[in-house]
């Protein structure tokens, strides 16, 4: 608690006290009212104060405003308990208000603590705490255990543990060694760090998230404009009916003053719409950050909405739904094992840094002796023939693409995988099999997948630039509805606004793509979501929503915690208006006392706020 | 050019709108946005009124939540 709330508490409680003196005495005695006036003035001696200022400053309808007149009109028709008592229990509804926005303004800020305050900057062999600010690109920097990573850069030195999880959501630490990139705002756990800075303050990372989370809440949602539109209408809508209900029976029906401006009294105390107002950011706020500690970050909680009614998905492949890095996916031998193909096609490619033969290299795994590599041919755009020294004879291999194998005369049977690249091997003039190479798909795809489906995502759809038969195969293997291949990037933004057409009305279409190259498809889709893209600034610069692990499996995250926070927004906003229309039409009767009003209000905006909490809370199901 | 403002103590929410709206209508503001979460007032202005447009945020503030200090952080 604050030392402001913490007075508050204090003055409540005096409040209370006297209150209950007050009840006690009345009608015993005359002098029960001195309890009643400390306790009106003990819990709110400063809401006509400032009453009076702002109705200096031209703000009528301020809600210090209305309950200094409901509490003095009380009085001057004589309901001295009442007054006390609404008194007490707004004050006390606004301290519990206050209490719950600054307990979770607190929590996010805890949640995204990865402000560094200070770097221990090398400077002539001395290390000094300086401003990250200060530090330039290829000083030297320390990190001790503990410490935050202040500035992107390279490990120069020491290897270590890395948590991450501020980042990225991922609860496991990162191993890093020397010559690893290491990103800012990550804790160095158990070991001190040498880390050569690559990049500014202002352009590291933990710089660049830290804006996209503090600007997050400055895109609202309709929801949230909704609320404000409707506080502006309704406090002054309640307050004339107020007036209308005071004024009108006893002049027109001959009803008791007394009676009816009690009502109206009533009337104002319910008048005021800040708990209301309050509950939906405060639930916003909590969805955006349940968000973030699973490692997704919103630009603002407009996207809450949209991922809540999302009925397309539009996948790009490479990067995104596949890790656009090459594995050996099939090994095919005309006879004899995969292993000795392999193992071939690993010493043919020896010399090649070409991503194909590292994969191939990678996949063989054991160490090449170099000794067995006889003269070596290559030809660029063909494949590579090489003499090898295996088990004591002298074999000359070809490894290579169809136009080497067409070149040596060597017939080489239609080969039926349309996904990734085709090796081919033969000996001399023999031909001895293929390999194939393609990029693989993200392990937890088929989760995503199929967790989309299930939280009713009626349209998965996968853009591609690769060839068309691909992308079908992937397509397919996936379980993926509609596949479009071949296309430029210019052509994805045509596609995107061809789906964006043609979707089911009420619902948003997002694009998912890693940020490179993608961007134009990210700003035109509903909701753009760059993937694994922290590092990358155009995807950070383009994106709606940052999913910063690679895993798309996240979206079915961010799906469920928009659903739940537009759940606790919608419950919100009708329980708080039904409960407010339900108390003005029951005071307008006269079932409803001052007390009533007081419970209904103050109870009201307590409920809202606690359902409001929750939307902080998101567990991940498993 | 954009200017963020910290509105540090802002406990109202009816006020923060109350601002927020106040703050759209200022001439030479092309869009603001205060968000009651983060006490953070974003505003999108043009450059050569840029002074004159934040005094005049920080006495609407100042009028309608006295109690908020108007902290220019950018």
């Amino acid at each position: 608690m604050t030392k402001k709330q913490k007075k508050m508490v204090i003055r409540l409680i005096t409040s209370a006290v006297f209150f209950a003196i007050g009840m006690v005495l009345e009608g015993k005695t005359s002098w029960y009212l001195i309890p009643f006036i400390i306790s009106y003035l003990a819990a709110g001696y400063d809401v006509p104060i400032r009453a009076i200022r702002s109705m200096r400053n031209g703000q009528l309808f301020d809600e210090n405003f209305l309950m200094s007149i409901a509490t003095f009109g009380a009085i001057a028709i004589g309901a001295m308990e009442e007054a006390v008592g609404v008194m007490l229990f707004y004050q006390i509804g606004e301290l519990f208000n206050d209490y719950a926005v600054n307990k979770s303004r607190k929590s996010i800020t805890e949640l995204m603590d990865i402000n560094p305050e200070y770097a221990n900057l090398i400077r002539d062999g001395k290390e000094e705490k300086v401003d990250p600010y200060e530090v330039e690109e290829g000083d030297i920097i320390v990190v001790k255990p503990g410490e935050k990573v202040p500035l992107d850069g390279v490990l120069i030195k020491g290897a270590g543990e890395l948590d991450t999880k501020a980042l990225t959501g991922e609860s496991m630490p990162a191993e890093v060694k020397e010559g690893d990139d290491i990103i800012s705002g990550s804790i160095n756990l158990n070991s001190v760090l040498e880390i050569q800075v690559t990049k500014l303050f202002d352009d590291s990372t933990v710089a660049k998230i830290l804006e996209l989370v503090e600007n997050a809440s400055s895109r609202k949602a309709k929801a949230e404009t909704f609320i404000t539109r409707f506080a502006r209408v309704y406090t002054p809508v309640v307050v004339v009916l107020a007036l209308l209900l005071a004024v009108i029976p006893p002049l027109l029906f001959g009803g008791s003053w007394n009676t009816w401006i009690y009502r109206a009294l009533s009337f104002l105390v319910v008048s005021c719409p800040c708990a209301l107002v309050i509950s939906v950011p405060l639930s916003f706020f909590g969805g955006l950050g349940a968000a973030s500690s699973q490692g997704i970050l919103l630009k603002g909680s407009n996207y809450l909405e949209s991922m809540a009614s999302l009925g397309t998905v539009v996948f790009d492949k490479t990067g995104t739904l596949t890790t656009g890095k090459f594995k050996v996916t099939d090994i095919d031998p005309v006879q004899g094992s995969k292993e000795e193909l392999l193992k071939l096609a690993a010493y043919g490619e020896f010399h090649s840094n070409h991503p194909i033969a590292i994969s191939v290299k990678e996949a063989y795994g054991e160490p090449l002796d170099k000794a067995m590599i006889g003269t070596v041919e290559e030809t660029p755009g063909y494949g590579i023939r090489s003499e090898l020294l295996l088990d004591g004879e002298t074999r000359e291999i070809s490894v290579g693409n169809m136009r080497l194998m067409e070149q040596l005369q060597i017939s080489v049977p239609e080969n039926q995988a349309v996904m990734g690249t085709t090796l081919y091997v033969a000996e001399e003039t023999t031909y001895l099999g293929s390999i194939t190479i393609s990029d693989t798909v993200r392990e937890d795809v088929p989760m995503a997948i199929k967790g989309l489906k299930a939280a009713g995502v009626k349209k998965l759809v996968m853009l591609t630039g690769d060839k068309p038969e691909v992308g079908q195969a992937v397509g397919k293997a996936l379980g993926l509805d509609e596949v479009y291949g071949g296309l430029l990037p210019g052509d994805k933004v045509g596609k995107v606004e061809e789906l964006l057409k043609n979707k089911a009305e009420g619902t948003m279409l997002a694009f998912v793509g890693d940020g490179i190259n993608d961007a134009p498809v990210l700003a035109r889709a509903d909701v753009g979501i760059a993937m694994g893209g922290i590092g990358s600034d155009a995807a950070v610069e383009a994106a709606d929503i940052v999913i910063m692990t690679d895993e798309p499996s996240k979206l079915t995250d961010i799906i469920l915690i928009a659903r739940k926070t537009m759940k606790i927004v919608k419950q919100n906003i009708v329980f708080a208006i039904g409960v407010k229309v339900i108390i003005l039409i029951l005071t307008a009767l006269g079932f409803a006392s001052m007390w009533a009003a007081v419970f209904g209000d103050v109870g009201v905006s307590v409920l809202a706020i606690l359902n409001a909490v929750r939307a902080l809370k998101y567990k991940l199901k498993d | 050019m954009k200017r963020i403002v910290k509105l540090e103590g802002l406990c109202c929410a009816n006020c923060a709108a109350k601002i927020e709206e106040g703050v759209k209508k200022l001439s030479g503001v092309e869009s603001a946005s205060l968000s009651f979460m983060t006490q953070r007032l974003t505003m999108e202005i043009e450059e050569d009124k840029s002074e004159t447009i934040m005094e005049a945020a920080r006495k609407l503030a100042n009028k309608i939540e006295p109690e908020a200090e108007f902290k220019i952080l950018r």
